[in-house]
């Protein structure tokens, strides 16, 4: 049988995504550049025996979108920079409640309402940080409109396998330019589904804390259970005892960080013998490689590093090319005022230059302007 | 034969986290009643809460049971409603997680028609976080954050969740116990969205520093309160001066939202 291609618009193609993943549920809130997302899901979700529904705020769609994933459904939501700020605080809570969704965020300039039609990368902090206290986060950084599907895919993967949030953190001009999209058939890409218990509904404890992941059956499966946004026990009920909120907290984290070969994935574009990468995502990453393929033209032994997984931060891919390779400097073109290059600073500790070269002026970077940056470092 | 709370509790949370004198233990009681009245199997129940003392009693009761984030239950209920609509979902909050930072999602709640309930335990104050006014603190009332006394108009919880939209709504108190399971019997039974006002007592926050020097005279002030529905509708205004009434407050039948929309949208059951 012929392959489904479609010409399609990125935010359409993370509505097909999560459909083929698997999603059942919609909670959202419209705002620009995310706004496609739901309206996509409003009408598809019905022809697949799921349901959508626009809540009142971001608060709200992000709560709602918790409730359905406890009543066992994969549950997606949409939004742009000032709605993935409130929706924070409940993003918190599906942290350390370890509740699995996926919640998109195509990125505009911030602060505040900032530029609504403003292609930004500014989130990528907000992302890690956004909600208060320590702990882990997924997110994954698509750069077409291909893989604004495989990686939505990939995001309910790892969401219902590591029973956390996943972030897609996307920006506006994937997310509303359209380009070729092949949908894959059933049982092509991987689906996972959450993890259930094979104990007695009496023996089931949801936070089993000498578990990585702990099995998750939906509200009303006969397995009755608390879930509480408090630090709590392995039974999940509250507890202020300091020795277990630390353990708790620490394997949350390390549950990722254990995981670190299967969540992060990178893109390694002309690496092997690079001597100055260039260290990009989403729309930005596409300029920088054509700057690196104009590089090797010119003779200059130039490679790209692009993460389709931003957090964890991709330290293990960048500290090996920098151990292995002569690296004399890294080059990290971004849409905002160097909240990656912080990143790659920490992680290179002081082996080669970083050079960071950012923009807020709403267009991409363009390939000739980080070509520029990779020939201050030969 | 003695009734069966133990069936419905979750022994080994207890004893549970109230002041002497509160009157959530006792509306509790009535949840139990209610719940156990319509032989509901416990796995088919969820119930949600937001944070306060009031949202801390699902703990306590052997259900599915969510403790969400303050003010958010009904958001997070209408979640677990959309995707399992075969769930009882419940939501219940103090006034101030309700009607405060929740008072969005319960107007839009009311609204949508969704089939669940919510309880709104009025103790007139925030209870948790020390007595700090809430939307429904009387005019001139202490509060540590109206320490010369509360400035601000109140709610109606109910008459907003009449403009709001809400197909049932109804009040009781957590003195008026046969009536109070009575009434969310009523509730539980019907079909679309309806509300629940709880008049309670915080002897802890409210009383002592208002006037109610134990919290015996806060039930009493309960019992001397209210006036039943239908007895107010024969009553005149300088009658029911400093009164409130209870009973089912407002009931109609509307279509109920998730039927609407599978109806709507073409979804098979
Ligand atoms: C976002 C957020 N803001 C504030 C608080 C602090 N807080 C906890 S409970 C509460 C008010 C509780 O009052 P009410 O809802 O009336 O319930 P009660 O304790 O009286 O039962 C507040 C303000 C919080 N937990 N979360
Ligand atoms: S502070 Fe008030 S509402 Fe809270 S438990 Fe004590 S009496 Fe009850």
């Amino acid at each position: 049988m012929a392959k489904k291609v479609e010409f399609m618009m990125g935010n359409y193609a993370i509505a097909e995504g999560a459909l083929y993943a698997g999603c059942k549920f919609f909670g959202g809130y419209p705002i620009t550049p995310s706004t496609e997302v739901a309206e996509r899901m409003a009408e598809r979700l019905p022809q697949v025996g799921g349901r959508f529904i626009q809540m009142e705020d971001e608060i709200a769609a992000m709560a709602s979108v918790i409730g359905a994933s406890i009543a066992g459904a994969k549950a997606l939501t949409a939004t742009s920079g000032p709605g993935f700020s409130l929706k924070q605080e409940n993003i918190g809570y599906a942290m350390l409640c370890e509740i699995p969704c996926v919640i998109v965020d195509v990125m505009r300039g911030g602060p505040s309402t900032g530029m609504p039609t403003g292609p930004s990368q500014s989130d990528i902090m907000q992302a890690k940080w956004g909600t208060h206290g320590d702990h882990p986060v997924i997110a994954v950084t698509p750069a077409s409109v291909q893989e604004q599907f495989d990686e939505t895919v990939r995001a309910f993967n790892l969401a219902e396998k590591y029973r956390c949030p996943v972030f897609v953190l996307t920006d506006s001009i994937i997310g509303q330019m359209m380009e070729q999209l092949v949908i894959p058939e059933p049982g092509e890409l991987e689906v996972v589904d959450r993890l259930m218990p094979d104990c007695k509904p009496e023996e089931y404890l949801p936070y089993d804390m000498d578990k990585d992941v702990n099995p998750m059956p939906p509200f009303g499966s006969g397995y009755r259970y608390h879930i509480t946004g408090l630090h709590h026990a392995a039974d999940g009920f509250p507890t202020n005892d300091p020795e277990l909120h630390t353990k708790n907290t620490v394997r949350l984290i390390e549950k990722l960080n254990k995981n670190y070969d299967d969540i992060v994935k990178v893109e390694e574009f002309m690496t092997d013998d690079a001597e100055v990468l260039v260290f990009a995502i989403g729309v930005t990453a596409r300029s920088a490689k054509h700057a690196v393929v104009e590089a090797r033209n010119q003779g200059i032994k130039a490679g790209l590093v692009r993460p389709l997984t931003i957090w964890p931060f991709p330290e293990k891919h960048l500290d090996k090319l920098l151990s292995k390779n002569n690296v004399k400097g890294i080059v990290v073109p971004e849409m905002n005022l160097g909240q990656m290059t912080f990143e790659v600073q920490r992680v290179a500790k002081g082996r080669c230059g970083v050079e960071g070269l950012y923009s807020l002026m709403l267009d991409p970077i363009l390939p000739g302007e980080i070509l520029e940056k990779i020939r201050r470092f030969v | 034969m003695a009734y069966d709370y133990a069936k419905y509790l979750r022994k080994g949370k207890l004893p549970h986290i109230w002041c002497a004198g509160c009157t959530y233990g006792i509306v509790l009681k009535s949840l139990i009643r209610a719940i156990g009245s319509l032989q509901w199997d416990k796995n088919d129940v969820a119930i949600v809460s937001g944070i306060g003392c009031a949202s801390r009693l699902p703990g306590y009761v052997d259900f599915n049971t969510l403790h969400t984030t303050h003010g958010r239950s009904i958001a997070f209920a209408t979640g677990i409603k959309l995707a399992n609509p075969n769930l009882k979902v419940l939501a219940m909050g103090g006034d101030g997680d309700m009607t405060a930072i929740g008072g969005n999602h319960f107007i839009h709640a009311c609204r949508r028609n969704i089939d669940m309930t919510v309880f709104v335990f009025n103790n007139n104050i925030y209870g948790m976080t020390g007595a700090q006014y809430s939307p429904t603190t009387p005019k001139g009332a202490w509060a540590t954050t109206a320490p010369y006394g509360m400035t601000e108009n109140n709610f109606t919880i109910t008459d907003l969740a009449i403009g709001a939209g809400a197909t049932f709504v109804a009040r009781t108190t957590a003195y008026h116990v046969a009536h109070c399971e009575k009434t969310m019997k009523e509730a539980f039974q019907h079909k679309g969205l309806s509300v629940v006002e709880i008049i309670n007592a915080c002897p802890t926050g409210f009383g002592r520093k208002n006037k109610f020097k134990t919290p015996t005279s806060m039930l009493l002030w309960m019992k001397d309160s209210a006036v039943n529905i239908e007895k107010a509708k024969k009553m005149s205004e300088e009658e029911l001066a400093g009164k409130f009434t209870i009973g089912v407050l407002h009931k109609e039948e509307k279509p109920e939202y998730i039927e609407t929309y599978d109806a709507t949208v073409g979804l098979k059951k």
